[in-house]
């Protein structure tokens, strides 16, 4: 089913249906806050009006995932994610597509004449074909969007588990936020590795950062102890306020074996004299 | 059939796992060892891990047994160079090798095997 009528009505009028559109976005454009230029608005326009009648012309069906619409998919990947990268709300990305149906149909209308039956098979074919495009759109400004978390997660993850030298042997991990098994991992792994690159003797955990330790918490702390002590380094809990102290022992929490400090100060000058000690009988 | 080398250092023994262990493996290995301690009369032994890079719960408690071992059999165990994932895996495994003496490098477990045998020994002179 190639699409004569709409391939036809959009070479004959395409000028006029983007000069409508572009006049429609101009006018929606007002809200936008100048985040997009009309200039930029209107060259988006041609090129997606150009861009459909090629791929109209060419495609057997309005199935968009066919190689006729891999241009104008493309297209609307590139003007999807930049809509993201500008802070475009995904309402109004998508009412970029089908804001172009008004202008569309109105051709359409002219085109057909008094033909109600042909008009109403059009203007259908044209919803569908749009529709899948406007979905389309929005897949990829979703994707898009999700990527930007998943970055910004990733990114977060990294920046809030630095393993700081202190001093020669001694190695510090501030950490900062809630812990949970996904983060205690990565600062586990961090900081075995850490110890294993600097061959350092005393790791220090310091938990001001930490708003809340519940067992759950407590258990994760205790395991990266345990794997540092498997390693054969030390590990110094510090920064424990006194709020958490009253909760881990009202939880029962057995931290029996394990050194901790209520600063890393206190933390720093023990390890200082453990590792002084080492050195001096070796 | 393939063996854990077992090196004797003066008082020391010497043990370098460079093969990832299969259970046959490490039970021949508690054998040879413990008949080792035994034969040479040794104070320290050092079970150097570094090359392990993979551990299962039977190996893990392995590990441990042999640690346990040598200590009952009057000789000062540590296990040295265990891997961060290695650690992370027991650690995961419930296994926490309580009692097991442990350090970084060779370098390091030889020079906390020294103090704990000097430490001793200052012990018999002092009675």
């Amino acid at each position: 089913m190639a699409d004569a009528t709409m391939s036809n009505v959009l070479k004959k009028s395409g000028k006029e249906i983007q000069a409508n559109w572009s006049r429609d976005l101009a006018a929606a454009q007002a809200s936008s806050k100048g985040r997009i230029s009309a200039a930029e608005l209107e060259q988006q326009a041609a090129e997606f009006i150009k861009l459909l009648t090629v791929a109209s012309e060419h495609a057997k069906s309005s199935d968009i995932s066919a190689p006729e619409f891999k241009a104008i998919r493309e297209f609307l990947e590139g003007v999807s994610r930049s809509r993201v990268a500008q802070g475009f709300s995904s309402e109004e990305t998508a009412s970029f597509i089908f804001s172009v149906k008004k202008p569309f149909f109105a051709a359409l209308r002219t085109d057909a004449g008094k033909d109600a039956d042909a008009l109403a098979d059009q203007v259908w074919r044209a919803t569908e074909l749009l529709d899948a495009l406007g979905l389309h759109t929005i897949k990829v400004y979703q994707k898009s969007r999700e990527d930007v978390i998943n970055r910004q997660q990733r990114e977060m993850l990294e920046l809030s588990t630095p393993v700081v030298k202190l001093w020669d042997g001694i190695l510090a991990l501030p950490m900062i936020g809630t812990l949970d098994s996904a983060r205690t991992q990565v600062v586990m792994e961090n900081l075995l590795q850490k110890v294993v690159e600097t061959g350092a003797q005393i790791a220090i955990l310091d938990i001001t950062g930490v708003p809340t330790v519940d067992t759950l918490v407590a258990q994760h702390l205790l395991k990266t102890v345990t794997a540092l002590r498997l390693m054969g380094a030390e590990c110094i809990i510090s920064g424990v306020r006194p709020q958490i102290a009253q909760t881990i022992v009202h939880l029962g929490v057995d931290l029996q074996g394990v050194t901790t400090k209520a600063n890393l100060a206190d933390a720093l000058a023990l390890a200082l004299k453990r590792t002084g000690s080492t050195s001096l009988r070796s | 059939m393939e063996k854990i080398p077992i090196l004797r250092m003066g008082e020391f023994l010497l043990v370098t796992i460079q093969i990832d262990m299969h259970d046959q493996l490490a039970l021949k290995l508690q054998d040879d060892l413990s008949n080792a301690i035994q034969k040479n009369a040794t104070k320290g032994v050092l079970i150097d891990i570094s090359s392990l890079e993979m551990v299962d719960s039977f190996i893990g408690r392995m590990v441990a047994d042999i640690s346990g071992m040598g200590r009952i059999l009057g000789a000062e165990t540590i296990l040295v160079g265990m891997q961060p994932a290695v650690a992370i895996t027991l650690v995961e495994l419930g296994l926490s090798l309580p009692g097991v003496a442990t350090a970084l490098n060779v370098e390091r477990g030889m020079a906390l095997l020294r103090r704990k045998i000097d430490a001793d020994g200052a012990d018999v002179v002092a009675h």
